[in-house]
């Protein structure tokens, strides 16, 4: 067996149609067979039925007059239609009258309804034909015999035969190649399924499962493999790449907290020492630098959590009530830095939510368009919330430059602050990790112009009427 | 005021008592669950802090225990699982107060004087508070000072209400952030300093002695004048 055949016959649904294939062969075997063994019954019952006939008609001229007035009825019966049979011998065997010309011997010496094979008078030498027939031994050793030629039936018999062995052989073939057929046309998408999986194995993230183009369930299977698929790479590459910047973005400051430890060490070292306002500046500018780092390693790790579903107890949120709490939170702050903050909220916009994520999310929002709005007097950052058809929408809005169309994907990354906002202080996740909480809740981030300035939505599927009721667990101070 | 403190990194519990010491409170210390569990039992702690994550008994454990036995010691738990839903199984552990590392220890001393100070009966539910000549009340929500009505926004009312109860005691930025807004998370911008710089204006600016103070590298204390 080559190695083709084998997987075919190891293939569970080969097996499996030829299992039930051979089990309908059987079943269309039996009932050819059963209506064959029926139509042969029938036949003989009528063909004795015939002959019984006969048989009485002939008994009553034999009654009437004996012998030689059967003979004359047989002779002249005999010359009727070619299938009725007859024939009278003497004791000795010879043919007095009749359509018969052979029997075997043995014929003349049973009793009952007999199919043997026979010869008709008209009939060249080497033909033999099939009859059912009755021997009845009369007086004087004469011995007459009624009967029927049956090639015919046995004909439509062998038909039957036949049709039943096709038919059950066509079956098997049918079966071969309908388990063909699974196997190469069926089986072959989840091949390609267990293929694409390995190869994934193999390290290879890129993969995919192909797709037939047909719209069946093997074709959803593997779109939603793909769409799985698709979501662990995106995962593992955010992975690699919080990897390189945290590489980065966290090394370097910490290199400066080193660089300025080892600076004041090495200052007290060589006898110059430092005095205490030098000293308290070195410990207070580390101090800040750390909190910094513990800063971005608390959003780096809430990032994560919020992008792998972890930590998302939910409750149901007025949207509105927590944009005004944010809004309320960060007025003053925003009015010290020269930024109007307004906020319009909308009421009964409920969403299933886990407040802290959201609330986080909102914030870095806010202070984003506070940051990266406009400055230097004049600044407007409005808070709306709304609903729109079945989501609930939170906008934070700015009037400052806003973001360049091609740079509104990327500044959704991790660490990614373009040139303009270098000089701003900031960490570069804020905008991540509110996407990152609108993702973990069904929901997305759009970015907008909001001519002038940016303008960034927060779209959230709302919650189911009724549900737990209550905003938050109240475990806050 | 006796604190007693369970934590397994040595470097951590030496830098704590020492700085528990300096700020006047004596403190017993234990670097495993087991042993903290029994230290807890002899009593006699004004409060206990207690690292979550500890070999051969668990802070959580310990706290259960704790409570089960009738132990109504404030505990402030410490853990470097921050997030929100590990604060919340902490609190429904037993916990009173819950604190992510890393922290500033000026953070770890206000929130321990906080729970000492919450035990010996601070009387939250008192109607009227009062610092000096500066007066609360919490039905009617009218401040006074010195006979001057003073008008609050709701949530400045909530903030110097928050400040009142703990007049005395430093109170941090993260301590109001999640007594007054219930926020859990450290906003990158001074939000806070703001707020307090508008109720200052508000409660100080127009009297001569100020009541509400910037403690350098902690927080806020609102007290009475010396």
């Amino acid at each position: 067996m080559t190695t083709e055949t084998q997987g075919l016959f190891r293939s569970a649904a080969f097996r499996l149609s030829l299992f039930y294939l051979a089990v309908f062969a059987a079943f269309a075997g039996a009932l050819i067979a059963y209506m064959a063994w029926s139509t042969r019954v029938i036949l003989a019952a009528e063909t004795r039925e015939t002959i019984a006939a006969e048989t009485r008609e002939l008994a009553e001229e034999y009654a009437a007059d004996g012998i030689q007035r059967l003979v004359e009825a047989v002779a002249k019966r005999s010359q009727g239609p070619a299938n009725a049979l007859y024939l009278i011998s003497s004791f000795a065997g010879e043919s007095i009258t009749g359509n018969i010309a052979y029997l075997p011997l043995k014929t003349l010496k049973a009793e009952g309804y007999q199919r043997v094979p026979y010869r008709h008078t008209g009939d060249a030498a080497d033909i033999t034909r099939e009859a059912e027939l009755r021997v009845f031994r009369l007086t004087g050793g004469f011995v007459l015999v009624v009967g029927r030629d049956i090639s015919e039936r046995v004909a439509v018999e062998r038909v039957l035969w036949r049709a039943g062995i096709f038919a059950v052989v066509l079956t098997l073939l049918l079966a071969v190649a309908g388990g063909v057929f699974v196997r190469m046309r069926i089986l072959k998408p989840i091949d390609a399924m267990s293929d694409t999986a390995r190869a994934i194995m193999g390290g290879d993230l890129s993969n995919r499962v192909p797709l037939s183009g047909s719209e069946d369930e093997f074709s959803r299977l593997g779109e939603s493999l793909n769409a799985m698929l698709a979501r662990i790479e995106a995962l593992v590459r955010g992975m690699r790449e919080v990897t390189d910047n945290v590489a980065h973005d966290l090394k370097t400051p910490l290199t400066r907290m080193k660089a300025r430890a080892e600076d004041a060490l090495r200052a007290i070292e060589t006898g110059k020492g430092l005095d205490e306002g030098a000293q308290r500046q070195v410990l207070e500018d580390t101090i800040r630098e750390a909190d910094e780092l513990i800063s971005v390693f608390s959003a780096l790790l809430a990032i994560a959590r919020a992008e792998a579903g972890e930590g998302a107890g939910h409750d149901r949120i007025a949207l509105g009530a927590l944009a005004a709490d944010a809004a309320e939170l960060y007025e003053p702050a925003a009015e010290d830095a020269g930024v109007k903050l307004t906020a319009e909220t909308a009421d009964e916009v409920f969403v299933s939510a886990n407040k802290a994520l959201l609330a986080r999310a909102v914030s870095n929002l806010i202070e984003n368009a506070i940051t990266h709005g406009r400055t230097g007097g004049g600044g407007k950052v409005s808070i709306r919330t709304a609903r729109n058809g079945r989501f609930g929408e939170l906008t934070v809005a700015d009037n400052g430059p806003g973001i360049a169309e091609a740079d509104r994907k990327r500044v959704l990354d991790r660490f990614v602050r373009l040139e303009q906002s270098r000089s701003r202080p900031g960490s570069g996740l804020g905008l991540s990790l509110a996407n990152a909480v609108a993702r973990l809740h069904n929901g997305e981030l759009e970015l907008n112009d909001n001519s002038p300035g940016l303008r960034i939505t927060m779209r959230f599927p709302l919650a189911e009427a009724g549900g737990n009721d209550g905003g938050g667990k109240g475990l806050g101070g | 005021m006796k604190i007693l403190l369970v934590e397994d990194d040595a470097e951590a519990a030496r830098y704590i008592v020492k700085g528990l010491n300096e700020a006047g409170h004596a403190c017993d210390h234990a670097s495993d669950g087991d042993t903290g569990l029994e230290m807890a039992g002899v009593g006699g702690y004004d409060v206990a802090i207690i690292d979550r994550m500890l070999p051969k008994l668990g802070g959580l454990d310990i706290v259960l225990a704790m409570r089960d036995g009738g132990d109504t010691t404030p505990v402030l738990i410490l853990s470097a699982l921050g997030e929100v839903d590990d604060r919340v199984t902490g609190l429904r552990a037993g916990g009173d107060d819950y604190l992510a590392k890393p922290y500033a220890f000026s953070e770890l001393l206000a929130r321990v004087e906080t729970l000492a100070r919450r035990n010996s009966g601070a009387a939250s539910g008192d109607v009227k508070l009062s610092v000096a000549d500066l007066t609360l009340d919490r039905l009617s929500r009218k401040v006074v000072r010195d006979g001057q009505p003073i008008l609050l926004q709701p949530r400045e009312f909530r903030l110097l209400e928050y400040l009142m109860r703990h007049a005395g005691q430093v109170v941090t930025r993260t301590m109001l952030l999640e007594g007054v807004w219930d926020y859990h998370f450290d906003p990158q911008t001074n939000v806070i300093d703001v707020h307090i710089s508008r109720l200052r204006g508000k409660i100080d600016k127009d009297f001569d002695v100020p009541l509400l103070h910037t403690v350098r590298g902690a927080g806020y204390v609102l007290r009475e004048p010396e």
